[in-house]
């Protein structure tokens, strides 16, 4: 059974249909990466499998639970799913291990001896254990958004959500978040990755989900959609990406 | 005929002020409590609510305190409810500071990155949960100097309870005057009390901001 299950799900925003009947079953372990121009549609999906954005038609299921508008239920959704963002979103008035202690402790009411340790481990699980009481604004792009990463797994979630998590920070951070996420696919999280890093697409990834106008337009390994792409628009796409 | 010499005239001012400090203290505390519970329903996830309490502000905000006051001296007197000038006093502007407060804070509320509404929420917290320990901590810092600010309203407010016969610094003014036939002294006085207790609330309001300003931002 996928882990997460996205059935003809169309979204729009006003007169714009952003998301134009999506269908992707993501098996649990698997590694997506989703690739495609701005205005696409993915990072659009992605917030959609979240919750974060509502879905006008379709269904999402996560781990067989339909997602639905209600507050108890997305809850329950965002307890399986964590999700990581271009812009960081740290809590910039805790510091990096209250960050990652604030939700375990707020939302499943663990105490705070054990959540200190779970997350000094989580952040040294993303290099940064000697970061525990530095905060957001003392730290670089590429330590905050591992920081972002060591927060989102402190809830054990199921599946991590990526939404461009490398596009904001310089290029020479970006290595060092890639590296966590690499190694994060390695214990086999299921990871669902909106990215413009084609290589690490390529390297590290199940499948790619090529996205054009509101639907999935190509699908496959990464060797055959990056090798051999069968439409105009990925040929069109990766020609630019490659230029 | 009794001659009124300066320190009696203080004296007996000063003693009614301890009225307007009081008032001022009940109206900033209950309304500040009362503004936060406004502030959560404006802010809220329920739509119904959120119109509630948009209409509470803009009516407390559209209207002069000197008729919320009136509302509720003569209004609850006819609903049977006699209550004294100061309960009314008490209750008028603790609506009328809530309203104003409410308002303030929804804006510091607002400054709040959305991202950080995306981070709390896809970390499975919920609305209050978000408030409480995500955006209300930084939202705090912004509200503080406008917040102490507008205490320097709630005190100056205090002055129109003098209509319906509250004695505070104002009314004690109007009696003194009454009695001594020196308005101009009386009322000078009535002001410096006023400018002594609403300056350096002014003053702790611009500190604030520029000490919150600074380039260190916590710690």
């Amino acid at each position: 059974m996928p882990l997460i299950a996205i059935t003809d799900v169309k979204k729009r925003f006003g007169d714009n249909e952003v998301l134009k009947g999506i269908t992707l079953d993501i098996e649990p372990g698997e590694v997506i990466a989703i690739i495609g121009k701005s205005g696409s549609g993915k990072s659009t999906l992605l917030r959609c499998i979240n919750g974060l954005e509502s879905i006008d038609d379709g269904s999402i299921l996560v781990g067989g639970v339909h997602l639905s508008p209600e507050e108890s239920a997305l809850k329950a959704l965002r307890l399986k799913v964590g999700m990581i963002f271009q812009q960081f979103n740290l809590f910039p008035h805790l510091s990096a291990g209250g960050n990652v202690m604030l939700s375990p402790m707020v939302v499943k009411k663990a105490a705070k001896a054990p959540t200190a340790e779970l997350a000094k481990k989580m952040l040294e699980r993303v290099g940064l254990g000697h970061k525990f009481d530095a905060f957001p604004d003392q730290l670089s792009g590429g330590q905050q958004q591992r920081v972002a990463i060591a927060r989102a797994l402190a809830m054990e979630p199921m599946a991590l959500l990526c939404d461009e998590i490398t596009s904001a920070l310089d290029p020479e951070l970006v290595a060092e978040v890639l590296a966590v996420v690499k190694s994060l696919a390695g214990e086999g999280m299921t990871l669902v990755m909106v990215t413009h890093e084609m290589r690490f697409a390529r390297e590290v990834c199940d499948r790619v989900v090529f996205m054009h106008q509101g639907r999935v337009h190509e699908i496959g390994p990464p060797e055959e959609v990056f090798a051999n792409p069968k439409t105009p628009e990925l040929q069109q796409f990766l020609g630019v990406a490659a230029a | 005929m009794t001659e009124f010499t300066l320190w009696d005239i203080v004296r007996n001012l000063l003693l009614a002020a301890r009225w307007t400090i009081l008032l001022s203290l009940v109206a900033f505390v209950c309304g500040g409590i009362f503004g936060m519970v406004v502030l959560f329903l404006r802010t809220g996830r329920s739509q119904a609510l959120r119109h509630i309490a948009r209409g509470y502000i803009e009516l407390f905000q559209g209207t002069p305190l000197l008729m919320q006051l009136f509302l509720c001296f003569f209004g609850l007197a006819l609903v049977g409810l006699n209550v004294s000038p100061w309960v009314a006093a008490s209750v008028a502007l603790t609506l009328w500071t809530a309203a104003f407060l409410a308002e303030i804070w929804r804006g510091c509320v607002e400054a709040i990155a959305k991202g950080q509404w995306e981070a709390s929420s896809s970390l499975g917290m919920g609305y209050v949960q978000q408030m409480r320990y995500v955006v209300l901590p930084q939202a705090l810092r912004i509200a503080l100097a406008p917040t102490v600010g507008f205490s320097v309203q709630v005190v100056k407010g205090t002055a129109v309870t003098s209509i319906i016969g509250f004695v505070e610094l104002s009314k004690a003014g109007t009696v003194v005057t009454n009695a001594t036939f020196q308005p101009f002294t009386v009322y000078g006085v009535v002001a410096l009390i006023y400018f002594a207790l609403c300056w350096p609330l002014s003053k702790a309001s611009q500190t604030i901001e520029r000490r919150l300003n600074a380039a260190h931002r916590h710690h």
